[in-house]
């Protein structure tokens, strides 16, 4: 029994495999937060003056928010002064091949695990295809495959190049799914966001790669708050995919980013998340606070955005990617995967809003708990007066791996309308010793077998991640076959 | 030589001493079958062999083809060449059959020092020894075990045997739950993989399994040790008499 203890310790207490960082000159702004920064951001940027009011507008609303205590997470009081608004690499690439890209980089991103390299043989390998926009620090450093993606009219680029060549799409949809007044964090968020992604998907166009984003927090003391946009026009699809990874640092690093998810009539967003930012050590010391807010909206009819995560870092997470279905007919789906070990703290969920008749959610939440970490769902449902014959179906699912863990699920449900349909179920279950023997009695050691019952468990939201990734994912998960045969 | 050497062995669980100094000697080629009545300590003379650590050992010693066998953890048990089908197959939903073989037999064959077997390779190794067993091809992809009934469960347990290609194959009741092709199926397969430098302890309540799978020796486990040995007759007798005879010569002695 002792060593059996013993090896699911060892697994759950894996050292974080990503904790290094990488000398690049940076061009940054000196610590704290005031009106100053915010204009010094923007006109680092060489932003409009629109872009400039708006972020103000979103400064002078933060001065009167207060942090938001609801959480079932606990954390010190954050150092807002103390924190480092703009960092970019100095040396940003024009970039059209790989060759341009600083080497030092380029090592950064290979040790992430999935390189542009492998991108690249991914590519073709599987046939399958993948665009990047990799995101270091706060700065885009490289969009790959742009020119294919011209060619369908698809637009992926930095946020800032957005705000350059297409002024009118992100003046349009900037704030209209999570308005700079939304909350604490999305709002210091609108004030000195200083990049991330955009992405348009033409009428009619399914986009022919999957688009992916690789964020890294790199500098010390540097609060990252990217921004990332993603408009489906009518009848369009793209698969969305982003992977965050950060060094190891003893102090703790604020994350605040928001993503915006536009789906108009009869299109269709997958978005998918793999995170892993630093946890902190096995003591707790040090990660990344994770305050991420996350919201798409199905605009017209038979529209479907759908939120896939894996997330298996962060020392504390607050993340609530939702959906509000507004067009008759359109689909939400949440598939999530949260694991916490040692002093890790994760409050997530979803909410699904339901405005037009006949829509339909799904959320399944599976919620892993190691070591002394704290993992709860919160949910919620809301179902509006016009939303005639709506139908929701949650089931959220806990194992725990410790004693010691807690695991809690917080389902808000309000019905405004009668023909509604709501379901919700929980369970919560503790890994067998029955089945860590049976695995053992086939010749796998005492970590491999967790590895397997714990990929298994999670295997209904691993299927929904994009094949490309399903291998991070499990490799995440310490798995190294399940799911690539039979 | 022997390929397995049981000497006074002595365990508990929960406090409860079961098994009580416990001894048997198996050479390769031998098929013996344990019977005995209800809770008199089979299953857990299986799960002691097999490295349960619910089960305390508090003495005797077991040498397994030359190794001492309770010093090894489960899985290297498992990696030298000991099985054990169980009584209650366990369920691990999510995992497929597929993969789960795949991870047991890659390491399997690492212990024998091989190379793991491609895909390709390896489906072609599964298909086979499906077949060999009768083995449903579509309880081979799904999840382990999972909603599988009872009969299946046991199948799924030789079939696994059948891919991981033991030395000494426990099997813990497999013959319970089956209906009469399926224990004409599942005792074929076994004899199949007989050979001589293979070995099997068959437990079962009942001589009929023993009709298909002929044994060299029976013993009889009664309150935690042997307390009688003897041919394929022995299983008849106990069939016709049942336990009482032997329990009540027991008390008499
Ligand atoms: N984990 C356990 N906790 C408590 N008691 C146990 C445990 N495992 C076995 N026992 C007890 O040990 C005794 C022997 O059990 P065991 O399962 O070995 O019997 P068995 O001979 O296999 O019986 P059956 O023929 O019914 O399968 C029984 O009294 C049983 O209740
Ligand atoms: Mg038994």
């Amino acid at each position: 029994m002792a060593e059996e203890n013993q090896a699911l310790k060892d697994f759950t207490e894996k050292e974080y495999e990503y904790g290094w960082s990488v000398d690049i000159e940076t061009d940054e702004l000196p610590k704290g937060l005031s009106e100053d920064t915010v204009r010094a951001i923007s006109e680092k940027k060489e932003e409009p003056e629109w872009l400039l009011k708006w972020r103000l507008k979103a400064y002078r609303h933060w001065l009167t928010l207060k942090e938001p205590k609801w959480a079932h997470v606990k954390y010190p009081e954050i150092d807002f002064q103390d924190m480092i608004y703009y960092s970019a690499p100095k040396n940003k690439p024009e970039i059209s091949s790989l060759d341009e890209v600083d080497e030092d980089m380029l090592k950064t991103f290979e040790k992430l695990g999935i390189s542009l390299e492998e991108q690249k043989r991914l590519m073709n390998v599987a046939g399958s295809n993948v665009a990047v926009d990799a995101v270091f620090d706060s700065v885009s450093v490289k969009t790959t495959f742009q020119e294919t993606l011209r060619e369908k009219g698809v637009i992926f680029c930095s946020f800032s190049e957005a705000v350059k060549d297409h002024p009118d799409l992100v003046r349009k949809y900037l704030g209209s799914v999570v308005p700079y007044t939304d909350n604490y964090y999305a709002t210091l968020n609108s004030a000195v966001f200083s990049d991330g992604s955009f992405c348009y998907i033409p009428k009619g166009v399914r986009c022919p790669m999957e688009l992916s984003t690789y964020f890294r927090i790199n500098a010390m003391n540097t609060g990252q708050f990217e921004r990332t946009l993603v408009i489906a026009d009518e009848d369009s699809y793209c698969s969305y995919l982003e992977g965050c990874t950060a060094p190891q640092r003893d102090e703790n690093q604020l994350h605040a980013a928001v993503v915006e998810l536009v789906a108009h009539k009869g299109a269709e967003i997958k978005y998918s998340t793999v995170q892993n930012w630093y946890p902190g050590d096995k003591n707790g010391k040090g990660g990344i606070y994770n305050f991420v807010t996350k919201r798409g909206i199905c605009t017209g009819a038979y529209a479907k955005i759908s939120w896939t995560q894996v997330e298996t870092g962060s020392a504390v997470t607050w993340k609530y990617p939702s959906t509000i279905l507004k067009g008759d007919n359109s689909i939400g789906e949440f598939y999530s995967v949260a694991v916490t070990n040692n002093y890790q703290q994760a409050d997530t969920g979803t909410k699904m809003i339901h405005l037009g008749k006949n829509t339909k959610s799904t959320v399944i939440s599976k919620g892993i708990s190691a070591g002394f970490s704290n993992n709860s769902y919160r949910g919620l449902v809301k179902i509006g007066k016009n939303a005639t014959n709506a139908r929701n179906f949650s089931q959220c699912d806990s194992l725990l791996l410790s004693s010691t863990s807690g695991a809690h699920t917080f389902p808000y449900i309000e019905c405004g309308n009668k023909s509604a349909k709501v379901e919700h179920e929980a369970t919560t279950s503790k890994v067998g010793e029955d089945q860590i023997f049976y695995c053992n009695q086939r010749g796998l050691d005492t970590e491999q077998a967790i590895g397997l019952i714990v990929n298994g468990y999670c295997k209904e939201v691993l299927n929904k991640l994009p094949m490309e990734f399903a291998v991070e994912a499990q490799k995440l998960l310490s798995i190294s076959l399940e799911g690539s045969v039979g | 030589m022997s390929l397995l050497t049981i000497k006074n062995l002595s365990a508990r669980v929960e406090e409860k001493d079961i098994l009580k100094g416990f001894n048997l000697t198996v050479n390769p080629g031998e098929v013996h079958a344990i019977m005995g009545p209800n809770g008199s300590g089979k299953s857990t003379l299986a799960s002691v062999l097999a490295g349960n650590e619910s089960y305390e050992v508090t003495g005797g010693e077991v040498d397994f083809d030359g190794k001492d066998l309770l010093d090894m953890a489960p899985e290297e048990r498992a990696r030298e060449g000991l099985f054990l089908a169980f009584q209650y197959p366990v369920e691990i939903p999510g995992v497929s059959n597929v993969n789960f073989m795949k991870a047991a037999v890659t390491e399997v064959r690492k212990h024998r020092g091989l190379e793991p077997l491609v895909a390709k390779d390896f489906l072609a190794y599964m298909k086979e020894k499906k077949e060999l067993v009768e083995l449903d091809g579509k309880l081979a992809g799904r999840s382990v075990n999972e909603g599988f009934s009872g009969g299946e469960k046991k199948r799924n347990e030789i079939f696994q045997m059948a891919m991981l290609d033991p030395k000494l194959g426990i099997l813990d009741e497999t013959d319970s739950g089956l209906d009469i092709d399926a224990l004409r199926i599942v005792a074929n397969g076994v004899n199949k993989l007989k050979s001589k430098d293979k070995a099997f302890i068959v437990i079962t309540h009942y001589q009929r399994l023993l009709d298909y799978i002929v044994p060299d020796f029976v013993h009889v486990l009664y309150d935690g040790k042997i307390v009688r040995s003897g041919t394929k007759e022995l299983a008849l007798e106990l069939e016709e008499k049942g336990y009482d005879w032997i329990k009540e010569e027991l008390t008499e002695a």
